[in-house]
């Protein structure tokens, strides 16, 4: 049989003898020696917050701390629901990150396609002043914004929490761009069909547009979920708080009652993780791309 | 055969109609357009540009958020430049910048020429490695104290274990940055990498095929052939990971709330309890512009020393 001639592998005496089209895989790479115990230190974090979460109170505070809980208990996830309002907060949070995903899909799609194909007065002139605003560190905006609300009576509740991520100019850019590079011709024919423009965008274009809306959602889910700053500046009420906010918070009442700090932890963390994992190279691409609205 | 003619709505053919007409042709088509636009770019712009604006009145004015501001021109930046307290957060600041962004630069860099490589388990090592990604700052916050708790953290526990002298961690002033620093950089490692990671696979495989055939030993096909190439992701990353730095706030919040003795105080933390704990927002909106300008000249200082060198990056 031929042997598989690739100019990259100089034969060594060992592959001659299990002829394969993937030569690099018969010696073990060097590289697991590397990669292994790192990709291990990078989960031990994660590891620690989830035992501590099942671990009982009492260890978590022992000298010598065990290695392993003794016994794994959910008294910490009780606790936390029983002692705190965190469901309020998971609920905060979910009406806020999920507010903000639809608005967001919805706005800046509108937005990028305006900017990509339609042609009206001012269009470039806000179109630039949008992607500077980019540059603009939210510290400045920090005390005029919470001014504003306070005038508007917003401050203290979820609209509060809210509104800032209700349009981004890196969603409006995102999707600008997306909807540059998708052919012209087709929007075209549903014209000569007789779409009116809104028709056009949302039977021909929209549905172009998935892996976009992907990247945008998943890029919102992890701001506005994730955000702590504007929360902590909008919202006092505990009962308004986000999930983010209401467990930064707790160090200073709770600093010590580690299993019930982790067991919350773990209920912030884990929505994001299993999105994650269920969805892995859309969170890569925005990853990517999301550097890129520098 | 008459061809129809091929036209998108909004763009009508506007030469055989009537002056008038074409007139509310371009109304119709500039109502349109800001009906698409409209909502979201009062929302980017009302958030940004106004407040943007306006921070720059309050940095020329004493105002307590209550009372009448008062207006005092300079005197908050000429505050600033005196106020021993600022000077410590900047220096608190810089330390910060220079442990981290060429840290997760070169961390990034290393671990996307591991990652590069079809070997197996390589999904395990990714997803491990990119999985912190998703962890907020609140989150690393408390993962941070609870790891690197003196007395009952794993961090001392494996000192302990190895026979080696027991940390103060987050609650030793010379030390809590660093360890903020490595929960930055367990929580940023995936971004770096990410970009690291599509930059290498842009390298063209001849090119390093044909080092290789020219018997250029892994590393020097690195160095010679693969690191030209990254030139100009790494200048994006390290403009990326400095504007980051600098505005380091969220991790100091939810571990050290800028202690212990100030040690972790950075400008953006300083500037929160001036304007939010104090309530002085002039003062605080002066420190904020300062920040702003220091991004604008890091960013630009660096993209010119690029473009000097001819590393394209932006």
């Amino acid at each position: 049989m031929a042997a598989p001639t690739t100019l990259s592998a100089p034969s060594r005496p060992r592959s001659t003898s299990t002829p394969s089209a993937r030569p690099r895989r018969h010696r073990m790479s060097g590289w697991h020696f590397f990669l292994f115990p790192t990709a291990l230190l990078f989960m031990v974090p994660f590891v620690q917050m989830v035992l501590a979460s099942l671990s009982p109170a009492a260890e978590l505070v022992q000298f010598p701390r065990p290695l392993l809980p003794s016994r794994l208990t959910v008294e910490g996830f009780v606790g936390l629901f029983t002692e705190t309002p965190a469901l309020r907060w998971l609920l905060n949070s979910t009406i806020v990150a999920g507010s903000a995903i639809v608005a967001q899909s919805v706005l800046c799609s509108l937005a990028g396609y305006g900017f990509a194909r339609l042609h009206f007065r001012g269009r470039n002139v806000s179109f630039f002043a949008i992607v500077a605003t980019i540059m603009i560190p939210t510290q400045v905006l920090m005390i005029p914004t919470y001014v504003l609300f306070a005038r508007l009576g917003l401050l203290d509740g979820l609209t509060a929490a809210t509104v800032p991520w209700l349009a981004g100019a890196f969603g409006i850019f995102l999707m600008r761009q997306f909807f540059l590079s998708i052919p012209v011709e087709m929007e075209e024919a549903a014209a000569l069909d007789g779409c009116s423009r809104l028709q056009t965008f949302f039977r021909v274009v929209l549905p172009l547009a998935k892996p976009a809306l992907a990247t945008l959602a998943i890029f919102t889910l992890l701001g506005a979920w994730n955000d702590l700053v504007w929360p902590l500046i909008a919202i006092n009420s505990e009962h308004n708080f986000t999930i983010q906010l209401g467990i930064a918070n707790f160090q200073g009442t709770r600093r010590t009652q580690w299993s019930l700090l982790m067991a919350a932890n773990v209920v912030a963390t884990a929505p994001l993780i299993a999105f994650f994992l269920a969805a892995q190279r859309q969170f890569i691409a925005t990853m990517t791309l999301s550097g890129m609205k520098g | 055969m008459a061809l129809p003619r091929i036209t998108v709505v909004g763009e009508l053919p506007a030469g055989d109609l009537p002056a008038g007409s074409r007139r509310l042709r371009r109304w119709v088509e500039t109502l349109q357009g800001w009906a698409f636009v409209g909502p979201a770019t009062v929302i980017v712009l009302g958030l940004s540009i106004f407040p943007a604006a306006w921070s720059l009145v309050l940095s020329l004015q004493k105002w307590d958020g209550f009372s009448d501001p008062t207006m005092i021109g300079p005197a908050n930046y000429s505050r600033l430049v005196t106020d021993d307290q600022f000077w410590d957060a900047v220096r608190h600041t810089l330390f910060y910048t220079v442990l981290f962004v060429p840290t997760s630069a070169l961390m990034g860099l290393f671990l996307a020429v591991a990652l590069n490589r079809k070997i197996r388990l390589i999904g395990f090592y990714r997803t491990a490695i990119f999985v912190p990604f998703v962890a907020s700052a609140a989150s690393t916050g408390i993962l941070a104290t609870y790891l690197f708790s003196p007395q009952f953290g794993l961090a001392n526990d494996v000192l302990r274990r190895l026979g080696l002298p027991q940390q103060g961690w987050l609650e030793d002033p010379s030390q809590a940055m660093v360890v903020i620093a490595i929960m930055s950089l367990w929580g940023q490692a995936a971004f770096t990498t990410v970009i690291y990671l599509a930059a290498l696979q842009d390298v063209p495989a001849e090119l390093t095929e044909a080092a290789k055939i020219d018997g250029a030993s892994p590393w020097q096909t690195f160095w010679r052939i693969v690191w030209p190439h990254l030139s100009p992701v790494t200048v994006f990353v390290v403009v990326w990971q400095t504007i980051g730095a600098i505005q380091l706030f969220d991790l100091v919040y939810t571990t050290t709330r800028g202690g212990p003795l100030d040690a972790t105080k950075t400008i953006v933390y300083f500037l929160w309890e001036r304007a939010f704990r104090t309530l002085e927002f002039g003062y605080g909106s002066a420190a904020a512009y300062v920040l702003f300008a220091v991004t604008l000249l890091i960013t630009i200082g660096i993209v010119v020393y690029s473009r000097r060198r001819n590393l394209e990056a932006f």
